[in-house]
C-alpha cells in the first residue's frame, strides 16, 4: 500500500479519475440539450434525471461522447477489425506512421547538419538562425495546404508531401537542442583538445558530438511528436481517405463524433508510444556509454 | 640537472584589457627552467601563476616579451605536442572508459592501436590504476580521476609536464599520498615538471626550484633553489631544512604583499 502511495501510481491514477469525472459531467451537460429536444419531439414529459443521464451517454451522434463509448469504439476499430480493413484504426495508424517516421528521420538528420553548420560557421549562425526560428512561427495549418498543392502540381503525391510537413515540424527542436549540445563542452575541455593540437574535425567527433547526445534525444522526443502532428495535418487539406487525420476528417463530414474521438485517442496513444520508444533508445544508449547510475 | 633549457622566458608581459582598465597579469617575467627540474610556481590568487603556465602552453598569448619552450616558439611546441597539461579538475570524458580517456590524445595524435594499448597499460601502472581500464569516470573517486588525468597527460610521453593546481580539490590525506606518488613518478620518468600551487608545504616538498610570485602586477619575487635531496619522503616535512625553505617562501609571499588585503 505504501509503495502505491509513495510511487507515481496513486498521483497519476487520481488525476486520471479526476479527468474522467469531469469528462462524464461534461458529457451530461453538453448532450442534454439535444436529449431534451428528443424528449420534446417524442412527447415525453416526465423523464427522471437518471433516465436523462443514461440517455445522454448512449446517443448516436453525441456532442461529447462519454469515455466508455469512446473506449468501445476504440476496441471495435482495433481489436475487432482485421488490420488490412479500411475500418481498422491500426491500418490508418500505419499510414500516418509511415509519413511520421520518414519525416522524422529526415528532419532529425537535417537538424543535426544544420546545428553543425550553425556552430562551426558564424556566417551560417547569423544567416540561418533567424530564418529557422521564423519558419516555425508561421501557422502550419496555413502552410500545409500550400505545400500539398505545390508538390501535387509537381507530380509528388501521397507519402512524400506528408513526410515533408513532418520534416518541417520535427527539424526545429532537433536543431535547437543540437546547437545547445554542440556548444555544451566546457572551456577546460576545449583547452585540453588544444593542448593536444586537435583540429576542428577531431574536436567535433571526439568532443562536441558525444557531448550533445543527451540534448539530441531531448530534441528528438519533441520532434517525433511534432512529426506525428505534421503527418496528421498533412492528411487534412486534400481530403485523404486513409490515415488517422483522414479518419478524423471523415468523422467530421458524416457527423460521426465517436469516430473522431476514437481516432484522436488512438493518435495520442501512438504519440505516447513513439516518445516512449525514443526514451528507451536514449536510456540504452546512455547506459552503453556509462552515463546511467 | 642539465644545461638544456626546457623553458626560456625573457621580459614577458601580459596585459588584459577590461572594462575597469588594463590588468597587468604578468609584468616583465624572466625565468629559465632546465631539463629535469621540478619547478613550482607559488603565489596567491591573481599573481599570474596560472596565466604564466597557460602562456607556456600556448593557451594564452603574451602582450610582449619572448618565450621558448624546448627551444622553439611556444606555438610550435604545442603543435608538436611537446608537453602534457594537467588541469585543476580531471576533465575526463564521461562517455569513455578510463582506458578510452587515456587513449584519447593517442587517437588524436595517430598512434597505432597496438601502441595505444601498450601505452595505456604502462601509464595506468605508473599511476597505480591497473584494473580500472573498463570503469567509467563516475565510478572513480576524485583522487583516482586526477591520477587518470595525469596518466592521460603522460600517455604520449612528452618531455614537459605542466600541472595547474592538480590536487587543489582533494582532501589533505589524498593530497599527501598523491604528492608522494608524483615525486616517485618524476624521479622514475625524469621529466621536467612545472607545477602551479598555492600550498607552501606542497611546493617545498615537490620542487627542485620554487618560484615565488606576487600579485598586482604579477611578477616573480624570488626563485629558491632547493637544497633538499631529490630522494624524499613525507617525513622530510618536519626537518629544519624543510622548515627554513618554507619560511623563506612565506617571507617572500609576505614581502610581495600576498598577505595584504
Amino acid at each position: 500500500m505504501n509503495k502505491i502511495i509513495s510511487g507515481s501510481t496513486l498521483p497519476i491514477l487520481s488525476v486520471l479519475i479526476f479527468i474522467f469525472a469531469i469528462w462524464y459531467v461534461g458529457t451530461v451537460l453538453l448532450n442534454s440539450p439535444f436529449q431534451k429536444d428528443v424528449y420534446k419531439r417524442k412527447g415525453v414529459d416526465n423523464y427522471s434525471y437518471s433516465q436523462l443521464i443514461g440517455d445522454t451517454m448512449s446517443q448516436k451522434r453525441p456532442v461529447l461522447p462519454p469515455p466508455h463509448q469512446v473506449m468501445a469504439e476504440l476496441w471495435n476499430s482495433t481489436v475487432n477489425k482485421k488490420i488490412t480493413s479500411k475500418r481498422s484504426l491500426i491500418y490508418h495508424a500505419g499510414i500516418t506512421l509511415s509519413s511520421t517516421i520518414l519525416g522524422f528521420i529526415i528532419g532529425s538528420l537535417l537538424g543535426i547538419i544544420l546545428a553543425i553548420a550553425i556552430v562551426y560557421s558564424r556566417t551560417c549562425d547569423k544567416t540561418l538562425m533567424p530564418w529557422i526560428i521564423t519558419s516555425q512561427t508561421i501557422p502550419i495549418l496555413a502552410i500545409a495546404p500550400m505545400i500539398i498543392v505545390v508538390l501535387s502540381a509537381l507530380g509528388i503525391q501521397g507519402l512524400l508531401p506528408k513526410a515533408f510537413i513532418s520534416t518541417y515540424l520535427s527539424f526545429f527542436p532537433v536543431t535547437i537542442s543540437m546547437v545547445k549540445g554542440l556548444r555544451s563542452p566546457e572551456t577546460i575541455e576545449l583547452d585540453m583538445m588544444k593542448t593536444w593540437n586537435a583540429n576542428g574535425i577531431e574536436t567535433l567527433f571526439k568532443l562536441r558530438l558525444p557531448s550533445s547526445i543527451p540534448f539530441l534525444f531531448a530534441g528528438m522526443k519533441i520532434g517525433i511528436a511534432a512529426a506525428l502532428v505534421g503527418a496528421i495535418i498533412g492528411e487534412l487539406p486534400t481530403g485523404a481517405v486513409s490515415g488517422l487525420g483522414a479518419r478524423m476528417l471523415q468523422g467530421s463530414y458524416y457527423g460521426q463524433m465517436v469516430q473522431i474521438w476514437s481516432a484522436l485517442f488512438f493518435a495520442s496513444f501512438i504519440a505516447a508510444l513513439l516518445v516512449t520508444i525514443i526514451d528507451l533508445i536514449r536510456l540504452s544508449t546512455l547506459k552503453r556509454f556509462g552515463q546511467v547510475n | 640537472m642539465s644545461n638544456i633549457k626546457s623553458v626560456e622566458i625573457k621580459n614577458l608581459s601580459l596585459v588584459f584589457e577590461t572594462n575597469d582598465g588594463p590588468v597587468h597579469a604578468l609584468n616583465d617575467i624572466g625565468l629559465d627552467i632546465s631539463k629535469g627540474d621540478f619547478v613550482s610556481l607559488i603565489g596567491p590568487s591573481g599573481c599570474g601563476k596560472t596565466t604564466l603556465l597557460r602562456v607556456i602552453a600556448d593557451l594564452q598569448e603574451p602582450s610582449s616579451g619572448s618565450i621558448l619552450v624546448n627551444e622553439k616558439p611556444a606555438e610550435r611546441a604545442r603543435m608538436e605536442r611537446d608537453y602534457g597539461y594537467v588541469f585543476q579538475s580531471p576533465a575526463l570524458f564521461p562517455w569513455r572508459t578510463i582506458s578510452g580517456n587515456i587513449g584519447l590524445p593517442l587517437e588524436i595524435m595517430g598512434f597505432e592501436k597496438s601502441d595505444r594499448i601498450k601505452r595505456i597499460k604502462k601509464n595506468l601502472e605508473l599511476v597505480n590504476l591497473l584494473g580500472f581500464e573498463k570503469k567509467f569516470p563516475w565510478q572513480l573517486s576524485g583522487g583516482m580521476q586526477q591520477r587518470a588525468s595525469i596518466a592521460r597527460a603522460l600517455s604520449f610521453d612528452p618531455e614537459l609536464l605542466l600541472m595547474d593546481e592538480p590536487f587543489g580539490a582533494l582532501d589533505e590525506i589524498v593530497r599527501d599520498h598523491l604528492n608522494e606518488q608524483l615525486l616517485e613518478l618524476w624521479r622514475k620518468t625524469e621529466k621536467t615538471v612545472i607545477f602551479v600551487t598555492h600550498s607552501i608545504p606542497e611546493a617545498v616538498f615537490l620542487s627542485t626550484h620554487i618560484v615565488v610570485m606576487s600579485p598586482r602586477p604579477g611578477k616573480i619575487f624570488d626563485i629558491i633553489k632547493s637544497p633538499l635531496p631529490s630522494k624524499r619522503d613525507l617525513s622530510i616535512r618536519e626537518t629544519p631544512e624543510f622548515l627554513k625553505i618554507a619560511q623563506r617562501v612565506r617571507e617572500g609571499l609576505r614581502a610581495g604583499h600576498s598577505y595584504d588585503d
